[in-house]
């Protein structure tokens, strides 16, 4: 038992989640063998934001919390990223 | 209400929540600042970053990830389990946490000494010699996995008290925050983790 | 809903808790007791900031070493901007009157966190202590500047790091008070209080917490890096090693720009509580108001580069953030509007208060529109590390958010400690303030216009009649200072014994005693109606 309204996820559920997280793990090792020139960067990090939204939104919670924490967790991953793409702008063009 | 309750009462737990998810995001921002470090190097000296990289053992790095990855289930299935009020179960799986996090820390020691074994650390002669793009790099990787590792060190003390506290029944299946918000704190570590790994391991 | 006015009422600074004496104080877990605890130990260092600053005025009275060498002179300003920035005006405004009121404006018997809210004090006594120490201890007082840009940073021989981590600990105390106050408000309003019944101060607290949250961690990691630079010649910011320099310019701003907005926020959240009490009307354009807070809050984030258009960044960068500089100014301007129009047709009572937030509008500004002539590209290009850019931030800063903060005095003083000041003395004081302020800092545009740079303890005779006038106007400035000053410090223990509502204002705080009780509501009330309800008759919805 339990507070009332709070969901409990399934042992199963974070199990799952967990091969989920080891198979993209090993994709993004054998990712290494091949060759993407300049997108390695772009696919590395893709998968790895991959892996961190499924944590986030399973072992975290997120998919089961208020449409505020949502949009905060969100809002903050956006405002770091332009952070760094405004930064960019001073660096590729200089 | 009494006035000693105003002070002394639990934190309701979605407030509690709510504040600790706040922390991660400054924890977020904390280390984005090395992480913009590291893409602005990056970008300018791509080929001594593949090539420092290589001094890396991926082995390692993967292990680590999977541990890291291992411990983030265990640790929200313990969640489950003083949810559901299984108390043995939960402490199992608290203390299956702080291992796989034991091992972590373990594996980072040997990666860190094998290094200073070979002089590779901020300010030694071998690094000077290095092309300046390998010497950054080596820079980034101790500051940003020794940042990260000692939030894993931090991160094991708190899953520790929460041991305590299931063993005295403090937390249990209606009163869980701090072991939630403990949880998130350690889910942060690991997505920390993530991105490093990558970053630094893979980029051969 | 007026509280009773009957002796069974037992104010916040006599009430009887866990602990007696000193430790009522240092143990208190009383918004309004850490709010005192900020505020006095803040007055404290405002004071010493304010000898520094005057004490460099006394040297820059002629050109040439008057009365200290310029290893002396860089220690000062290094130390005055340290005092000032971190310990005085990013903490103040929320840590003061944030603490104090924002749990009563919003109906709420305290804050989310009581403890951590103490021991967020504690972080910013032993920040302002490592500050102190810098000065004393070892290789001599930092002379980096507050900026403490690099290379010189790594490799001053000072001691920098009693500064960087001072810098690093105050910033944690102020990103545990933003956490606590966003969650505050998320989880503590009154009854029938909705996110858009909330008071406007409130809110400029609420767009605070958020830059105090994510901007802050920012500068922590980049002094965390500076220090690494020191010690393990780490090498992002050392061209020698293939760092650069200029990278360290940009994690700095990152931060230190939103910083200002943390400075200036909560002060446009005060002066914006006034405007509606002594126009006796609703305050014009709430919504706008609200919105143009987060406005500011957000497009803030991405203009950091206007204080590194001569460091050498691309030419789309200074395109770009210029651009962003200007749009950030309109929200600022959405407000002076909106407080100008509070006032029209309202019934003024010209109360000390009022008159400070006016000098508050004047003073912001010419803040302002110097901003603008540092926002252009070319025309900063002349101005930057000149007096100009000296006298535009204490325009802004000083004669924004500290005005705004003597305002906020003025206002709350009878809540908070129960007594009436003088209003003579407090019109004299602030009239002196004002007459010291504008004599000090405006012959700095003109001689940062011809020429003076700032940072420099010498300079050539042509600037010497600007600097005479300005190191008059900061004596008389501190004279007005003083007088303000010893007017609240004599009548909060002396003065006439003030009534619940002094000013008849329309928000929570009025409508309980002075000071407040222990709990500050003997019930948490409902809320029925917008915040500036001033009754039928004023025509509200």
């Amino acid at each position: 038992m339990n507070k009332e309204g709070s969901h409990i996820s399934s042992y199963t559920s974070h199990a799952v989640v967990l091969i989920a997280l080891l198979a993209l793990t090993a994709i993004s090792v054998a990712a290494t063998e091949w060759h993407f020139g300049a997108f390695t960067v772009g696919v590395a990090l893709l998968i790895a934001s991959i892996k961190v939204a499924t944590v986030i939104i399973n072992f975290m919670h997120v998919k089961h919390e208020s449409l505020f924490i949502k949009a905060m967790v969100s809002g903050v991953f956006a405002l770091f990223a332009a952070v760094i793409v405004i930064t960019f702008i001073d660096y590729y063009l200089r | 209400m009494s006035v000693q309750a105003i002070h002394n009462e639990r934190i309701d737990s979605e407030t509690g929540k709510l504040g600790m998810w706040i922390f991660l995001f400054t924890e977020l921002f904390l280390f984005g600042g090395l992480f913009l470090v590291y893409a602005v190097f990056r970008a300018k000296y791509s080929a001594d970053f593949h090539h420092a990289a290589e001094e890396l053992n991926t082995f390692i790095g993967t292990l680590n990830t999977v541990f890291l990855l291992v411990s983030s289930m265990t640790v929200a299935m313990s969640i489950t389990a003083i949810q559901k009020d299984e108390k043995n179960l939960a402490l199992f799986l608290v203390g299956l946490t702080v291992l796989l996090a034991g091992l972590f820390m373990l594996n980072k020691y040997f990666e860190w000494s094998h290094k200073f074994e070979f002089k590779i650390y901020p300010g030694s002669e071998v690094l000077k010699n290095l092309p300046q793009g390998e010497l950054l790099f080596f820079g980034l990787y101790y500051m940003m996995t020794g940042l990260h590792a000692l939030h894993v060190l931090i991160g094991m003390i708190l899953l520790l008290i929460n041991i305590v506290k299931i063993k005295n029944g403090t937390v249990n299946s209606n009163h869980y925050l701090h072991l939630e918000n403990s949880g998130l704190y350690w889910h942060l570590v690991d997505l920390i983790w993530i991105f490093l790994f990558p970053l630094l391991y893979l980029i051969t | 809903m007026n509280a009773s006015e009957n002796g069974s009422h037992v104010s916040f600074l006599d009430h009887k808790g866990k602990y007696k004496g000193i430790l009522s104080w240092l143990l208190t877990t009383d918004h309004k007791k850490i709010a005192l605890l900020y505020l006095y130990s803040i007055m404290v260092f405002f004071f010493v900031g304010v000898i520094l600053g005057l004490l460099m005025r006394i040297e820059l009275f002629k050109p040439g070493e008057t009365i200290m060498d310029a290893q002396t002179y860089n220690g000062m300003f290094t130390i005055h901007g340290i005092i000032m920035i971190f310990i005085i005006v990013i903490p103040a405004l929320p840590a003061i009157f944030g603490n104090f009121f924002l749990p009563i404006m919003i109906g709420a018997k305290d804050v989310a966190f009581p403890k951590l809210n103490l021991f967020s004090w504690y972080l910013f006594i032993i920040g302002a202590i490592f500050g102190v120490l810098s000065q004393f201890i070892g290789e001599g007082s930092p002379d980096t500047g507050w900026t403490f840009y690099v290379p010189y940073s790594a490799e001053s021989s000072t001691n920098v790091i009693y500064a960087l981590v001072a810098a690093f600990i105050l910033g944690f105390s102020s990103i545990l008070t933003g956490l606590n106050f966003i969650v505050t408000m998320h989880r503590m309003r009154a009854p029938g209080m909705g996110w858009f019944r909330m008071p406007l101060f409130p809110w400029s607290l609420y767009a605070t917490g958020w830059i105090q949250v994510l901007a802050t961690p920012i500068v922590g990691i980049t002094l965390l890096m500076v220090i690494a630079e020191r010690v393990l010649k780490i090498g992002f910011f050392d061209p020698a090693l293939g760092g650069d320099p200029v990278l360290f310019q940009h994690l700095f701003w990152i931060y230190s720009h939103p910083a200002v907005y943390i400075m200036i926020l909560p002060g446009m959240g005060i002066v914006t509580e006034i405007f509606p009490t002594f126009s006796q009307k609703p305050v014009f354009g709430y919504t706008a108001i609200l919105f143009s807070s987060l406005a500011i809050a957000f497009v803030g984030y991405f203009v950091w580069g206007h204080h590194m258009f001569t460091a050498g960044i691309s030419y789309g960068s200074r395109w770009f953030f210029s651009f962003l500089t200007f749009l950030v100014a309109v929200p600022s301007a959405i407000k002076v509007f909106n407080w100008i129009s509070t006032m029209y047709g309202g019934s003024i009572d010209l109360k000390p208060p009022l008159l400070y937030a006016i000098f508050f509008i004047f003073l912001f500004m010419i803040g302002g529109f110097t901003g603008l002539t540092l926002g252009s590209v070319a025309t900063d290009v002349q101005a930057h590390d000149t007096a100009f850019v000296v006298a535009h931030f204490h325009y802004i800063i000083f004669g924004g958010m500290g005005f705004a903060f003597f305002a906020g005095l003025h206002y709350w003083f009878p809540k908070m400690f129960g007594r009436m000041y003088n209003n003579t003395l407090a019109y004299a004081g602030s009239i002196v303030i004002f007459i010291g302020f504008n004599l000090l800092y405006f012959p700095q545009f003109i001689i940062g216009l011809q020429g003076m740079p700032r940072r420099y303890f010498d300079y050539l005779p042509q600037f010497q009649t600007g600097h005479q006038l300005s190191t008059i106007g900061g004596f008389i400035l501190f004279i007005g200072l003083i007088i303000m000053v010893y007017n609240l410090v004599y009548h909060a223990k002396k003065g006439a014994p003030a009534p619940s509502n002094p000013w008849k204002g329309v928000t929570l705080e009025w409508q309980i005693p002075s000071p407040p009780s222990h709990e500050n509501f003997e019930e948490i009330p409902q809320i029925k109606n917008h915040p500036y309800f001033f009754g039928e008759s004023t025509g509200n919805k």
